[in-house]
């Protein structure tokens, strides 16, 4: 078990800078998501720490040692990737125990981890076979137990359920929620899969552009999303977005949208006291919007339905609002007339507001 | 017309005026364009066998036989005197020792100039792919260029250089040369070969412990059995049918089989045995011969072998 520190930390591959001044404490044991659309420097992050690239500037600290200049086998740290790499021409035992190989384990060392880490994957029937006859899912349980036999304080997660179908991909994160609650190791994955991150987490830090974006538990990313990108990113289906004016008299908020529809604003926690006549956007989850129900802190928002989606135990309202796409969420039961034109509820408390030109949380 | 129609789409009633309803399998008919594909290719494939056969009748004959011109007959009286001949007691020169000495001589130069050459191109492929250094994409690119230049403008500095060293004109001189002319498209293959695998295998090796010779051999190296097939294929074939490098740099102890077939088929002293030359001909051909027999399936699947996974 280690806490890893990542401080001032650039990576450049040639003139292109991937990170800059990346900073991220993970504390012991805790359970990390580097969350971010393809392209935004996690996966850069993640070889940074195993120590597969180099740095262009900064450190890296594993268990309280700087490990920048380490090399991979020298961090304690163990990776799964998501093509599982597991080595073709050995069997599974073979793949297991080579790191224990390398690092000239006793034998009887080696056989006793092997089982062990077996064991806790179940994959003991499988021992003798080879990659090639293995299914994806066994395949990625394998590539786990590789990290799990050398006993490393870290594991490193590179979208490990991405080659998986969606119901083997449910099964492994339960299991690897399960193994993290066993082994209490520190862990670091990588995906660009929201769900994954907010069932896994203890923290995700959503990434944009090489930089981390919000970092804070799942329920705070999806609650309170601290700008624009965060709350388009998570989420699905995505936070409703509309543009328009603020409009602020006597203490009291409220948001003028294009064709002159107001719509309160009061009970929403601004950061910084609200300005008159800044240039925002209001979002809103589909499911945060009721068609039927007012609560008593509820604003009104008048909608355009035009079609449904069915979703099984959710049904998904598509509309417009004052000329934008707008979607609501309903339970799967309940009927709706389309098109039609209804005035929705929401509570402005739990709604989130930016700004317009930086996309700040207000 | 339309109730024909009608009637087969429905499925109802028996076909009729063939009018099948299409149903299983496809029925496969043979036109007149296949059969005339297919007439086309046997005679061709005839036509290039022509010379082969003639080698081989050629080589079952007496000379007196030969001296009757016809070139396509059986042989009446077949005789494997020819083949013994060429192998033990044909002439080059004042020698005649046949081809067997030649035969050593090819084996000594073909497998130790494969090998060499095989382990340092897969190193070197190895090395490129994987650990790249400052200046590895050039280096690489120097190599390929290599495999473009005439071998006879480097023939003239190369003796020079290996006599400087003692080395002309010797058996380790004519390994020397094999290799790193084969170097070139043999570390290209490679290159791209291990260019084509996942590079999480790698990055797994290094974080399981591994350096750069552990990765290679545990790792990588069984995983290059079907491009090091190819390998073999493409160097034994080269290194055999090799004439030029032989006839300079081997010296004349260690001529391969190539030069002493040469020798044997132009000696001008006496009478001209075509059938000892055909079957030494034959002889000296054998070993790519067999090697394509043996490996051309794997030929193939190395050459494929990028689509190869995990």
């Amino acid at each position: 078990m280690a806490e890893v520190s990542i401080r001032d930390l650039d990576i450049k591959f040639g003139a292109v800078k991937v990170l800059q001044s990346l900073n991220l404490d993970i504390a012991e044991g805790e359970f990390i998501v580097l969350l971010g659309p393809s392209g935004c420097g996690k996966s850069t992050l993640l070889n940074a720490v195993a120590g597969l690239l180099d740095v262009s500037a900064g450190q890296i600290w594993i268990g309280g040692k700087n490990v920048t200049w380490e090399e991979p086998k020298d961090r304690g740290i163990g990776m799964v990737f998501q093509s599982y790499a597991l080595y073709p021409r050995m069997t599974v035992t073979g793949n297991l125990s080579f790191g224990l190989q390398m690092a000239r384990t006793p034998k009887e060392e080696i056989e006793k981890r092997v089982a062990k880490a077996a064991k806790i994957l179940q994959i003991e029937p499988l021992l003798g076979r080879r990659p090639s006859e293995l299914s994806g899912g066994q395949r990625q349980r394998v590539a786990i137990g590789r990290a799990l036999v050398r006993d490393v304080d870290v594991f490193l997660f590179d979208e490990p359920l991405s080659n998986l179908d969606a119901k083997l991909r449910t099964e492994l994160r339960v299991e690897i929620k399960r193994l993290h609650h066993e082994l209490g190791s520190t862990m670091i994955y990588v995906t660009h899969d929201q769900i994954e991150a907010l069932t896994l987490a203890d923290r995700i830090a959503v990434m944009n552009g090489g930089v981390i974006q919000q970092l804070a538990s799942p329920k705070e990313i999806y609650r309170r999303p601290i700008n624009r990108f965060v709350a388009g990113f998570v989420g699905s289906p995505a936070m409703n977005f509309i543009d328009g004016k603020l409009k602020v008299d006597g203490g009291r908020a409220r948001i003028l949208l294009a064709g002159g529809v107001a719509i309160d604003l009061t009970g929403y926690e601004f950061i910084a006291p609200p300005k008159d006549g800044q240039e925002i956007t209001l979002g809103v989850r589909p499911e945060q919007v009721d068609l039927v129900n007012r609560a008593d802190d509820s604003s009104v928002i008048p909608i355009d339905l035009a079609l449904i989606e069915p979703m099984g135990a959710d049904t998904l309202v598509w509309g417009h609002v004052a000329g934008t796409q707008f979607s609501v969420r309903i339970d799967g039961d309940h009927h709706v007339e389309t098109p039609s034109h209804v005035d929705a509820f929401f509570s402005p408390s739990h709604a989130s507001i930016f700004d317009k030109a930086t996309g700040a949380r207000l | 017309m339309s109730d024909t129609a009608m009637a087969s789409r429905a499925g109802t009633g028996p076909a009729r005026s063939g009018a099948i309803e299409p149903s299983g399998p496809k029925p496969r008919r043979i036109s007149a364009g296949r059969i005339g594909l297919y007439v086309f290719l046997i005679v061709s494939a005839l036509f290039f066998l022509i010379p082969l056969y003639i080698m081989i009748v050629t080589s079952l004959k007496g000379m007196p036989e030969i001296r009757l011109g016809h070139l396509f007959n059986f042989p009446g009286e077949v005789t494997f005197q020819p083949w013994a001949d060429a192998w033990m007691h044909a002439c080059t020169g004042r020698d005649c020792t046949g081809l067997s000495p030649g035969f050593l001589n090819s084996v000594k130069i073909t497998v130790p100039s494969v090998l060499i050459s095989i382990v340092c191109a897969s190193i070197n492929g190895y090395a490129l792919t994987f650990w790249p250094y400052k200046g590895a994409n050039a280096l690489f690119g120097l190599l390929v260029f290599g495999a473009f230049v005439p071998y006879q403008v480097v023939i003239y500095p190369l003796i020079i250089g290996l006599s400087s060293v003692g080395l002309f004109a010797s058996l380790p001189g004519i390994i020397i040369v094999h290799t790193i002319f084969g170097m070139p498209i043999l570390t290209l293959l490679f290159r791209n070969f291990y260019a084509a695998l996942p590079v999480e295998l790698f990055k797994a090796g290094r974080v399981d412990g591994a350096g750069f010779w552990r990765i290679f051999f545990y790792i990588m190296l069984p995983m290059s059995v079907p491009i090091t097939i190819v390998a073999v294929i493409l160097q034994v074939t080269g290194i055999w049918n090799d004439f030029l490098f032989g006839v300079v740099f081997a010296g004349r102890k260690n001529w391969p089989m190539t030069v002493q077939l040469n020798n044997i088929v132009n000696t001008t002293t006496g009478v001209r045995e075509y059938n000892v030359n055909m079957a030494a001909t034959i002889l000296t051909a054998m070993v790519p011969l067999v090697i394509y027999f043996v490996s051309g399936r794997w030929f193939v699947r190395g050459i494929a072998a990028g689509a190869v996974k995990g």
